[in-house]
């Protein structure tokens, strides 16, 4: 019988890096990401784990010592949240190109100025090209089994990339829910013995890290990052089956959700889902064709399978809670990427919503839907970008 | 058991640093690097930040070091290094490691004064077990001699230069030494490639006491100091026998001159063979050196008052 | 200076034969070249310690030359040398291009 648990996402995480005991984490303090490292170090402190605790001064030097870990010879956690994502920015660029499976839970919270703890997906979207791979959770649930198949996908001898496991700050970070725990044997087989590469700490044969690389090699440096990348798809798939025997919980590179008869259609990260999901059964009730696909797998993307599974749509609204300004906002873009080269193309609006914790409510995805129904009916023209929730 | 520092035996012992590295001819800090690994003589990693020595002991398919060595960035070799160090201790708790190693960080004074302090205090503060080696030419050589903290009063450097207004670099050296051994680490010391016994003989006591030590080592670098290729040494004796770069160390708090020059030399003496003065001794700018030379005999009298003449001078 | 070409199986930037730059030979930078006169040299081996690229061969305590595929000709060795009685054993002189 399964045992249902009613925690918060921090707790759930906290958990399940409890439950694989790295090596090493290293970790700052930053809102909303504090709680959870609080409670590893109460592990730490409890002798729960034995796992070398390092409480650096800055994020910077968090991402710093994790690479000099990983580097090491051993399996490496960090977390970290918003403006804490933001410093570690050039360190990103060096786990990812010195090939370092660091995982990294991304409590989601917005940038400054001004100055907000709350959730948006600013800091996790300003990473997308760092190389790291992206998963994202709708809820602790989704965040924990994330974790734990994240060590896998990183440590997978073929990909040997960071992971970061991205949850919307205070809205799943903070708030109870019920999810379901592997047992501590499980996991820990699941996630395996760590095999290191290289390691800088076998003495016996001396590597050197971190080469000047000039023009005659970067380009292929890069491109070679790029393939392997591109191999990430596979693996998560493999990974995602391998969970599926352990937990029955089964996951894609995305989820759709009453996809595949819809005429209309809402693409949305995370927690924010949740809400489109009874809405979308409301308006069911009232013979609207509607479905939602929600991406997991964020980088590398998946535009086949993803377009794929959009093309038959007439009207996308693609929720964004980030933005580019003067520009579309980041999901969108990948949305239309993923169904340009189709010759039948969905009609695309993009609405942001949720900045800095705003909240997002049943009214909103209601407004999204009639304005996709009014679309569909040709009874409106409308910008392709807009705000929604504003104050007036 | 320690390695003999006599030369007839050190000149047995492996070099851990190859040749065929790209520093420049006359370089101070490839002597420096040299010096420190043939005191040290336990299995050791090494981590040096973006800089001089790093460019050029690691390129493309080639390395210069013989042992495990990492670059990650610019700003945080401090904490990179203690990411490694970290990971032994954990992999030695979990019986997946075996052997001893220690720790040893080569950064440049932009590293260490400047960019890297924040990383470079929270490694210090942590207690990490390190040898910190700041190798200090004195500004960023690296990207072509731009001012940094450790630059002196009045050098002329590519954004310090002497013109017809400003005389170079208007600010006094931060005193990184002292800044570090406010840390309250069981070691801290200052030495000179040109005082080599004393030198090694601070690299050997250093490596024998577990926890976070910092040793500033003086490193000339004729194409930033606008001098000869072949002076590094003579101008690293003259530093110190100016007492521009006094040789001491700070073992648990209590400060001691390792060596007392037998002459004290003017400070013009250090500063006339290098181009980065030159304008210091037009009759304008000669307030810099009086200035500089006044600090100096300050610092140095201070020393003494507070007790820390050399107990033992170390003849070379 | 040859370099490899990076792909997927080897895109990692880490260099696994320790000392190899032994291979990139830094001799040719060199416009003067020390010379060694042993009838003045006591071999205190400063010259050997002092040498930023590894070049003075010291054999049994004894400085025997030079290796000259790394000296890149700085002259620290010439100018520290102490020699016996006043004469110096390390002098630069200008090197002979072939």
């Amino acid at each position: 019988m399964k045992k249902m648990t009613a925690v918060t996402g921090n707790e759930a995480l906290a958990e399940a890096l409890r439950q694989i005991n790295p090596d090493v984490c290293a970790a700052y303090p930053i809102t909303p990401q504090t709680d959870m490292m609080q409670r590893f170090s109460d592990f730490v402190a409890d002798g729960l784990v034995d796992t070398e605790l390092m409480l650096v001064e800055s994020e910077h030097s968090a991402m710093s010592a994790c690479i000099g870990a990983s580097a090491g010879g051993g399996r490496v956690a960090t977390a970290t949240s918003g403006p804490g994502l933001a410093l570690m920015w050039e360190m990103l660029y060096v786990a990812s190109g010195m090939r370092c499976p660091i995982v990294m839970p991304v409590i989601n919270r917005a940038l400054s100025a001004p100055l907000n703890i709350h959730c948006d997906h600013s800091d996790a979207m300003g990473a997308r090209d760092s190389g790291w791979i992206q998963l994202w959770s709708e809820n602790a649930q989704e965040a924990y089994d994330n974790l734990i198949m994240a060590f896998r996908i990183a440590e997978h001898a073929d990909i040997r990339l960071p992971v970061m496991v991205c949850m919307d700050g205070f809205i799943i970070s903070h708030s109870l829910g019920v999810m379901e725990f592997l047992a501590d044997d499980v996991v820990r087989k699941f996630v395996g013995d760590f095999t290191p590469q290289d390691a800088l700490l076998d003495i016996g044969r001396p590597v050197s890290y971190g080469p000047l690389i000039v023009t005659d090699q970067y380009h292929e440096y890069k491109k070679a990052q790029n393939d392997i990348m591109s191999s990430v798809f596979d693996v998560a798939a493999d990974v995602a089956t391998a969970f599926e025997n352990i937990s029955g919980r089964h996951y894609g590179l995305f989820e759709t959700y009453k996809l595949e008869d819809a005429e209309i259609g809402i693409v949305v990260l995370n927690s924010a889902a949740g809400t489109c999901k009874d809405m979308i059964d409301e308006a069911r009730e009232d013979g609207v064709k509607i479905g939602l696909l929600k991406p997991r797998l964020f980088r590398p993307f998946p535009y086949g399978p993803i377009g794929d599974a959009l093309e038959h749509l007439k009207v996308i609204c693609v929720l964004d809670r980030s933005d580019s300004f003067g520009a579309f906002a980041p999901l969108f873009s990948e949305i239309a990427a993923s169904l340009y080269p189709r010759a039948n193309r969905p009609f695309l609006i993009n609405r942001i919503y949720g900045l800095g914790g705003r909240d997002f409510m049943p009214e909103h995805v209601a407004s999204v839907i009639n304005e996709m129904i009014e679309i569909t009916g040709h009874k409106t023209t409308v910008l392709p970008k807009k705000y929604i929730s504003l104050r007036q | 058991m320690t390695t003999s520092l006599k030369l007839k035996d050190l000149s047995k012992k492996e070099m851990l640093l190859a040749p065929g590295h790209r520093m420049c001819q006359g370089c101070g800090a490839a002597i420096v690097v040299k010096m420190v690994l043939l005191a040290i003589d336990k299995p050791v990693v090494a981590c040096s930040p973006t800089g001089c020595l790093e460019v050029t002991t690691c390129i493309s398919d080639y390395t210069a070091w013989k042992i495990p060595w990492i670059h990650s960035a610019f700003e945080n070799a401090a904490a990179t290094m203690a990411g490694v160090e970290t990971m032994y201790r954990a992999l030695k708790k979990r019986g997946k490691i075996s052997q001893d190693i220690s720790f040893v960080v080569f950064a440049g004074d932009g590293g260490t004064y400047d960019i890297g302090l924040q990383s470079l205090s929270g490694a210090m503060e942590r207690g990490h077990d390190m040898l910190y080696i700041c190798y200090d030419n004195g500004a960023y050589m690296n990207t072509g001699t731009q001012r940094s903290g450790a630059t002196p009063f009045g050098a002329s450097t590519t954004t310090s230069p002497a013109g017809s207004s400003v005389p170079g670099k208007m600010q006094h050296r931060k005193d990184i030494t002292r800044i570090m051994a406010a840390h309250n680490i069981p070691y801290v010391a200052q030495a000179s490639p040109s005082h080599h016994l004393d030198l090694m003989r601070k690299i050997q006591k250093a490596m024998s006491i577990s926890g976070p030590k910092f040793i500033n080592i003086l490193s000339p670098c004729h194409r930033g100091w606008r001098s000869k290729s072949d002076d590094a040494i003579a101008l690293s004796r003259l530093a110190v026998n100016t007492c521009y770069w006094p040789l001491f160390e700070m073992d648990n708090g209590k400060t001691q001159l390792t060596h007392t020059p037998k002459e004290k030399l003017p400070l013009k003496d250090f500063l006339r063979p290098q181009g980065r003065f030159a304008h210091l001794f037009r009759p304008e700018n000669e307030w810099i050196i009086e200035q500089s030379q006044t600090q100096i005999d300050a610092d140095w009298n201070a020393m003494i008052g507070a007790g820390a003449g050399a107990s033992g001078v170390i003849e070379e | 200076m040859k370099t490899k070409l990076i792909n997927q199986s080897n895109c990692r930037p880490v260099i696994t034969e320790p000392g190899n730059s032994a291979l990139l030979k830094t001799g040719t930078w060199r416009t003067l070249e020390p010379v060694l006169n042993k009838e003045h040299c006591i071999n205190c081996l400063l010259c050997w310690l002092y040498c930023p690229d590894m070049s003075v061969i010291v054999r049994d305590g004894k400085v025997e030359g030079f290796d000259m595929d790394y000296c890149k000709g700085c002259g620290i060795c010439a100018l520290e040398c102490h020699g016996k009685k006043g004469e110096k054993a390390i002098l630069m002189r200008k090197e002979e291009k072939e």
